[in-house]
């Protein structure tokens, strides 16, 4: 089992969960966060004084999938968030020892 | 009346005047918070801005040239013949003691405070377009049709009625404005949205109308409260008189009136909103108050308790209705502005002749029409021109990014903002 974490401009949260939707990944964590790659921050000028915004708004989303899935998940994801413009984002795809499902107390792949 | 009398008559109403236009005053707040927390917080330094920015130049402008064509040196009731003196009156230029005193009465209260009490009705008038346009207008493309409508479009209609032109001949009644303000400035909204467009994401492709939730509901909250208590003083001031006991009573109906028209507004709009959507809606509830609050600003003296509050409770019932017509329509309005003030606004206006006998279903028609007429052609056409010169939409990344970072450059809610200058 595989966790994708992928972070992505704001805007296109609702376009990536239809495509993660449409192939058939139903749970989803989001998180709010700032950071930057090589997109570069902004100058603002808050009166008078210059300062420098490095951390730009991101959203991280966190999907736990089976292996099988995990390539379609990462090229619906995307194509999702793709727009061509610097700032994309990236995603990170790591190893998950273990998932529970707290309810019912599932493990492994039906936890998923 | 004995000379003592008079001065103290004429203080009174002068005071009064000015009171009720401070508290006016206050509704550029009620509507700087009610806009800010219905907006997103990326957008949210830049409607601030502008709420505050219109206030002023509605101001200038009006003192500039706008009172002068509303309230002309003369005209033939359809143009004005502008007077230009007014921004070169002080107090000293203000109504001589002897020529209050000679005037037995017609002439009560100070010119001056004549002024500071119209200029807040432009204001409003003006501040009801900020938040139709919100998150994707230019700024300072909003602020030059400022100019414009607070100079021009506002002041020749409202000459028409209340400057004594040819509505008025006509015996057309709007009280405090539903029409002349309300109708008004939400014509202009109306015209500028149309040009504008939506906001990206609100209207799918597939036909489907997306949430865009405001990011601070207590501010929207605080926002429609002081427009409520800034409403006493535009209805009660424009009874124009407070100093006898006829005055003083009819001030008090209108103080109640308006009060029980917000009420009736805000739970009937509640109770529609729970009944279509199962929930009740705080924005709605909120709209519905600000709704019976504008039904009953063209008559609020005449009717009993009860009738305002059902008039009020109309609104609010037409309120919710017209801003999901409007989303039906994909004409993306973030804080219900033309629906509250426009569609509401011409309920107001026809509701008129239910409890004044001395106002006509036909009056109140004509000048329903003249005013938005009027207001959206020359709207439009500004509009249109200041789009053509310099854009009114701000590019799709600002819009993605929020107005605050590209029109302000400072955002309201910073975060992660580090202590470092730029020279690093």
């Amino acid at each position: 089992m595989k966790l994708i974490a992928a972070i992505i401009k704001p805007f296109k949260l609702d376009d990536v969960r239809e495509a993660l939707a449409d192939i058939g990944v139903s749970g989803i964590t989001v998180i709010e966060v700032k950071g930057f790659g090589r997109q570069k921050g902004h100058t603002e000028l808050y009166r008078g004084a210059e300062y420098v915004v490095d951390f730009l708004p991101k959203i991280k989303v966190e999907i736990a999938v089976d292996d099988p899935l995990v390539d379609q998940v990462i090229e619906a994801i995307t194509n999702a968030a793709r727009t061509g413009k610097i700032g994309d984002g990236k995603i990170f795809v790591t190893d998950v020892d273990q998932v529970i499902r707290i309810r019912t107390g599932e493990t492994g792949p039906d936890a998923l | 009346m004995e000379e003592p009398i008079t001065h103290l008559a004429y203080a009174l109403d002068t005071f009064y005047f000015l009171v009720m236009g401070a508290l006016v005053m206050w509704m550029a707040a009620g509507f700087a918070m009610l806009e800010a927390g219905l907006v997103r917080a990326k957008n949210t330094a830049e409607i601030l801005t502008k709420n505050v920015a219109l206030y002023s130049i509605a101001c200038i402008m009006y003192m500039l040239i706008g009172y002068g064509i509303m309230y002309p040196a003369g005209g033939n009731g359809i143009i004005p013949d502008i007077s230009w003196s007014f921004m070169f009156m002080d107090a000293t230029g203000d109504h001589a003691v002897d020529a209050v005193l000679a005037s037995d009465g017609e002439t009560y209260y100070s010119g001056l405070a004549d002024f500071f009490f119209q200029v807040v009705f432009v204001a409003t008038a003006m501040s009801i377009v900020s938040g139709a346009v919100a998150e994707r207008m230019k700024l300072w493309a909003f602020l030059l049709f400022a100019v414009v409508m607070t100079g021009f479009i506002y002041p020749v209609q409202g000459y028409w009625k209340w400057g004594g032109g040819w509505l008025d001949a006509l015996g057309f009644n709007d009280f405090a404005g539903s029409g002349i303000v309300h109708l008004c400035g939400a014509s202009a909204a109306l015209a500028g949205v149309l040009l504008l467009g939506a906001r990206k994401g609100k209207y799918g492709k597939d036909g489907s109308i997306n949430a865009i939730p405001g990011a601070n509901l207590p501010l929207a909250t605080l926002g429609t409260f002081i427009l409520w208590l800034g409403w006493f003083g535009f209805n009660g001031g424009s009874e124009l008189k407070v100093s006898n006991i006829e005055e003083a009573n009819a001030v008090a109906g209108v103080f109640v009136n308006t009060n029980m028209a917000a009420a009736g507004g805000l739970v009937l709009a509640l109770i529609t909103a729970r009944l279509l959507f199962g929930k009740a809606d705080l924005t709605m509830a909120l709209n519905g108050a600000l709704a019976g609050l504008v039904a009953i600003t063209a008559e609020p003296l005449t009717p009993t308790p009860l009738a305002a509050t059902l008039i009020g409770g109309v609104g609010g019932v037409i309120v919710v209705f017209a801003i999901l017509s409007l989303d039906k329509l994909r004409i993306d309005d973030p804080v219900g502005a033309i629906s509250v003030h426009g569609v509401v606004g011409m309920w107001g206006l026809m509701a008129v002749p239910i409890t004044n006998a001395d106002a006509t279903f036909g009056a109140q028609a004509i000048g329903l029409v003249t005013i938005l007429a009027w207001v959206f052609i020359t709207a439009f056409i500004t509009w249109l021109l200041i789009k053509l010169i310099m854009g009114i939409r701000v590019s799709e990344e600002e819009e993605y990014e929020g107005v605050d970072v590209g029109e302000c450059g400072l955002e309201a809610y910073p975060e992660f903002v580090g202590t470092r200058g730029a020279g690093k």
